[in-house]
């Protein structure tokens, strides 16, 4: 499948949850499949921390550079393109095509940079209904998210109710923990620290707090992978050596592959859109409002959802997917809750487990149109 | 009738269900159909909850064991158990659970107590029949019993038997029930 990156301009000002005003923003995104008459068969994929827009297909002047959720996204696919008209896009304060820290502050004629507002994930929802605006798309059949994305998927029946048939809420949590704030916390501070990070303004420095992200990367993707499939990917395997070298080279497998993530993840991702996603993680909490009742923060909602977890994910448990389900069942709402015994961790709502995609093609099957 | 048409007579009409051991959904679609009665199923199988999606009824996939926490009290009309009741290993505190999370429940079993069975056993066999197709060493079966004995377990519990209805292949049974009928449904509710 051939795709083509596309950009949305919005004029008007977007307010920010955080009291900042955004004067103005763009959009990336990417479609996929034909909007129907009835304009009825749209749905949203919304990305997680490094992802973007590029959800599926290549570029015909880009090849190799294939969609995240190819596996999932497409003709024939559990998210069949043939029956919906699939939007990928990039949420604002992103490194990828979407107004960010790095684009041109209008005010200075300079990047944003440290003054790039922090966003939320009711602020990229809002964005994210302008670009429907703009589509044409008055009511989405369905909005689909892992992780960081289902946060929007459950927003979205929160902030737009009328405006979205279904919710795929994947991988999710309603609101981070003291320990998943905490290694945001870590990650931040490796950036901030970085003598390269000049504050947030080193674009005008020329440089890249490189060190901060590389480390940033590493905890993230601790964190992403269960302890058995680290174990059995990497086990206590050595790299290129019979003997551990009592210095501090690489010894293990683990080591290598973690310096490599980081210096990829170094190489194309921006810090500053870094320390905005990690707070939007820290931040997002629907029940914050209504005196940590969950239930009652979920009872505007009127989507039916499908809520899946994955047994082996320790980043946002099982456990933390149910206090979504409960919530919902609270209020009486339209709700399937598939627990996926798959060994991969966080990462697993990436991966193709037949359990997983039959369960996501006959759920998308069943959408009437 | 099928097992399914009975239960669905003991369903009001537009009753709140929630079908535990719901298998691939189709009880809970047939009482939407015959009932307009929404409800869920609670399903831990990987391949039947794939079928309860299938067929477009709302499954949470989770284990009876660990309880029935992510209801409220009071929470259904209905609380059904099919075919379910023998391969619980916490029969008691689920029965507990349920009458908390359900006005009333409907419970379904085969009888151990009819008379195949128990001449099977007097003839030092486990028995194996339509009802109890298992053989003793692959059975999911860990707590079957008669008629009586799942009467006694309701007094027990102060649990109040609002119908009984015994099967004998689909037909109901009237004289002799724990000796001639193979399966049984009761409707009860809390004492």
């Amino acid at each position: 499948m051939i795709v083509e990156a596309k950009k949305a301009r919005f004029t008007e000002p977007l307010k920010l949850k955080g009291g900042a005003e955004l004067p103005g923003f763009e959009i990336a995104y990417e479609t996929y499949g034909e909007l129907n008459a009835a304009r009825s068969n749209a749905v949203l994929v919304c990305h997680a921390l490094n992802a973007s827009h590029h959800v599926a297909g290549s570029y015909a002047a880009d090849p190799e550079n294939i969609g995240w959720w190819d596996n999932l996204v497409g003709p024939g696919k559990p998210l069949d393109t043939n029956k919906f008209f699939v939007v990928g896009n990039n949420y604002i304060g992103s490194c990828f095509g979407s107004t960010g820290p790095a684009s041109v502050n209008p005010a200075t004629g300079r990047p944003w940079g440290a003054d790039f507002p922090v966003v939320t994930v009711e602020d990229w929802v809002a964005a994210q209904a302008r670009l429907a605006d703009h589509l044409g798309i008055e009511r989405f059949a369905a909005v689909i998210g892992g992780s960081l994305g289902a946060m929007q998927a459950l927003q979205w029946a929160l902030s737009f109710p009328e405006r979205i048939r279904h919710a795929l809420v994947i991988a999710a949590t309603p609101r981070l923990s003291a320990q998943n704030i905490a290694f945001n916390e870590v990650a931040r501070q490796a950036i901030m620290t970085d003598p390269d990070f000049h504050g947030g303004h080193y674009y005008e420095h020329g440089v890249v707090p490189r060190r901060g992200l590389r480390i940033a990367r590493m905890i993230g993707h601790i964190t992403y992978l269960s302890d058995d499939a680290m174990m059995e990917k990497f086990g206590r395997v050595l790299r290129d050596k019979t003997a551990p070298g009592f210095d501090f080279d690489i010894d293990f497998e683990i080591e290598s592959y973690l310096r490599y993530q980081g210096d990829k993840f170094a190489s194309y991702f921006d810090a500053n859109t870094y320390l905005r996603i990690t707070k939007a993680l820290d931040y997002y909490d629907p029940a914050a409002e209504y005196g940590g009742d969950l239930a009652r923060a979920l009872a505007r909602a009127k989507a039916q959802f499908l809520v899946v977890s994955f047994t082996s994910d320790w980043r946002f448990a099982s456990s933390r997917s149910r206090e979504i389900v409960k919530a919902l069942l609270d209020n009486r709402g339209i709700v399937s809750y598939l627990e996926i015994d798959a060994p991969h961790g966080h990462d697993a709502f990436l991966m193709d487990d037949p359990r997983y995609h039959g369960a996501l093609a006959a759920y998308f099957a069943n959408i009437a149109l | 009738m099928t097992e399914s048409d009975y239960i669905a007579r003991w369903v009001a009409p537009g009753a709140r269900v929630l079908d535990l051991g719901c298998g691939d959904g189709s009880l809970l679609k047939h009482l939407w159909r015959a009932r307009q009665a929404p409800g869920y199923g609670v399903e831990f199988d990987d391949a039947h909850v794939l079928a309860c999606i299938r067929n477009d009824v709302n499954v949470l996939q989770m284990n009876l064991e660990d309880g029935l926490s992510a209801f409220r009290d009071g929470s259904f009309d209905c609380v059904i158990l099919s075919e379910t009741l023998q391969a619980i290993h916490h029969t008691e505190a689920l029965m507990r659970e349920m009458l908390r999370v359900g006005r009333e429940v409907i419970v379904s079993f085969p009888n151990f107590g009819h008379w195949q069975a128990r001449l099977q056993v007097a003839l030092g066999r486990m028995p194996v029949s339509t009802e109890l197709p298992y053989r003793w060493y692959d059975t999911p079966n860990v707590h079957l019993c008669t008629l009586a004995d799942f009467e006694d377990f309701c007094r027990g519990l102060g649990v109040t038997i609002l119908e009984r209805l015994v099967l004998r292949n689909g037909v109901p049974v009237g004289t002799l029930p724990n000796l001639l009928g193979r399966y049984a449904l009761y409707r009860c509710a809390r004492g």
